[in-house]
């Protein structure tokens, strides 16, 4: 008989059907039909006004651009693949080189509280100017529509990466330090051995932050530049095409959620089960 | 920094008479923060004196525990035989050389850990002994880093990061790691303080089985008098602070190697065992009472 049983289990309860994940996916599915038959119906009976296209037209249409992204037919007439390529570029640029000011400047202010303060009233001052002011500025100095949208890009991507990797580098646990210390581990070594990969979890937090900032502003930028799926709304816009509208939306969404994720990615491969 | 050159075979050919330490008339303060503005509306905040003229003569290859309530200084005094802390007055000599700083002629074992999460097993050790003998031959320092991960019992977990670890194994990578660099001194500062009682207890047997392998001065920080009496061949009592002092050095004969079933077969470990327990139980108290006594 056996005695180290401790107490009987109740009768096991019956197992929820659905998990959690899936409730919230039939959830979702449903929020979404009563949106969209609220939608058509609203657009159908005249509750809206005429300009508003009803949701099957939209999805049709939606489809069409979807079907064929890489057609060109001059410059007012791009597949929204071709557009999104244009867009995509400038922030890679953009994003690269304003990374490419923030991240060492980010290690040396983090390194150096002296430089760090002396510094700080540029950042503080230059950090909560939206992008699109520095526009007419980058148009005087470069009269250049396509160069104009990669420094604003750069100048949004540094804030957020430089304040971060700032953090990173002053915010090092200080036994890695000490360890570092009681090895006798040159200046260098230490830098590059140990408190970068520290730091790694918080400058890539910051590239992501700054890297979904610039998605943000690459489409207003366009919107005021030429070319590009910023450009590609406002066109529409003036063509009264409020289906493209609607659909470049949604696929400047879906964009902005792969690059979130992809960064999300790195940041857990830097991570190693460190809180980031 | 002294010089450190590794042996050319085994880690116990290593010079014998190495390892001497003589930590004299050191004192600690913290001296208050005084600001201007604070000399402008004459705040002052009172300087805080941790240590007060500690004087010990430590042997080379001598286990030595340090015991005291908390908060009475001892982290304080090992970090300052690290270098990790500079000593207010006083100096502390190792083979007659004065401590300037942190070396690797000490290895530091620290409560934390301190293993670098993003390198795994193999690497923290290997960062360790690539960054004190950076000129040797990467085969060689593979082979050093394989042999005190075997050394801990590690083997088969070189390729694991930090956060798949136990505390119990993350502990003993940071002892591998401390003792891969060949050091003539082991510090470590309550090792154990984060584990539960049957890793602790596993993990203390541990030292003593490396200890008789790998002869070296050991400075260790602790809570547990159990832990102090099967590892140390001195035990140094510290007061409680501020100001804190070393109240006395008692010997720990039993023959070693020692076991952990066997102590108290020994008279003198429950006449040993008995002087702690008063010597911390009253010191305490005292502090509790004084911590009550500031609270209300």
């Amino acid at each position: 008989m056996a005695n180290n049983v401790i107490s009987t289990p109740a009768k096991r309860s019956s197992m929820p059907l659905l998990n959690t994940n899936q409730k919230a996916t039939l959830l979702f599915l449903l929020l979404l039909s009563l949106f969209l038959i609220f939608w058509e119906i609203g657009a159908r009976s005249g509750l809206f006004l005429p300009i508003m296209p009803s949701a099957s037209q939209t999805i049709k249409d939606f489809w069409t651009w979807i079907a064929d992204p890489f057609f060109d037919y001059g410059p007012n007439d791009k597949g929204i693949g071709l557009l999104l390529l244009t867009s995509l570029r400038r922030v890679a640029i953009g994003f690269l080189i304003g990374s490419a000011i923030a991240i060492p400047l980010g290690i040396i202010t983090g390194l150096s509280p002296v430089i760090s303060k002396a510094i700080d009233p540029f950042i503080q001052i230059l950090r909560p100017v939206s992008p699109l002011a520095w526009l007419p500025l980058g148009l005087a100095l470069m009269r250049d529509s396509e160069k104009t949208a990669l420094f604003v890009i750069a100048i949004t991507s540094i804030w957020p990466t430089l304040i971060n990797t700032r953090f990173g580098v002053s915010n090092v646990d200080p036994a890695y330090l000490n360890v570092a210390r009681t090895l006798g581990a040159s200046r260098w070594r230490t830098i590059t051995k140990v408190i970068l990969p520290a730091a790694a979890p918080s400058i890539v937090s910051g590239l992501r932050i700054s890297l979904g900032i610039a998605w943000l502003v690459i489409v207003a930028a366009e919107i005021l530049l030429s070319g590009g799926i910023g450009y590609f709304v406002w066109n529409e816009w003036n063509n009264l095409k409020v289906t493209s509208i609607i659909t470049a939306i949604l696929v400047i969404g879906l964009v902005g959620l792969l690059l979130d994720r992809l960064f999300g990615l790195l940041q857990t491969w830097v991570s190693f089960g460190q809180r980031s | 920094m002294r010089t450190n050159t590794r042996p050319e075979s085994t880690p116990s050919s290593m010079d014998t008479t190495a390892g001497s330490v003589s930590i004299s008339n050191v004192t600690k303060v913290y001296f208050g923060r005084q600001t201007l503005a604070d000399k402008l509306l004459k705040r002052t905040s009172p300087d805080f004196e941790a240590l007060s003229a500690i004087n010990l003569e430590i042997e080379h290859n001598t286990f030595v525990s340090i015991i005291g309530p908390s908060g009475c200084g001892k982290s304080t005094l090992l970090n300052i035989v690290a270098g990790l802390s500079k000593p207010t007055t006083g100096e502390v000599l190792v083979d007659g050389q004065r401590v300037t700083g942190p070396g690797p002629d000490r290895g530091v074992v620290f409560q934390s850990y301190a293993l670098m999460p993003w390198m795994t097993v193999a690497e923290n050790i290997q960062f360790a002994i690539e960054t004190v003998y950076p000129t040797m031959p990467v085969a060689q320092q593979k082979e050093i880093m394989q042999e005190y991960i075997n050394l801990v019992g590690l083997s088969g977990a070189e390729r694991k990061h930090p956060h798949e670890l136990s505390g119990g194994m993350k502990q003993r990578v940071g002892i591998a790691r401390a003792l891969a660099i060949n050091p003539q001194i082991l510090l470590m500062d309550e090792p154990f303080g984060a584990l539960d009682a049957l890793t602790r207890g596993f993990l203390q047997d541990e030292i003593e089985r490396i200890w008789e392998q790998e002869r070296k001065t050991v400075i260790l920080i602790t809570h547990s008098i159990e832990e102090a009496l099967l590892l140390s061949d001195k035990i140094v009592m510290m007061t409680r602070g501020p100001a804190a002092r070393i109240a006395k050095v008692l010997d720990v004969p039993f023959p070693r190697p020692r076991k952990r079933e066997e102590l108290d077969q020994y008279p003198q470990y429950h006449e040993l065992k008995a002087e702690m327990e008063r010597h911390l139980t009253a010191e305490a108290r005292v502090v509790e009472e004084a911590r009550v006594r500031a609270s209300v």
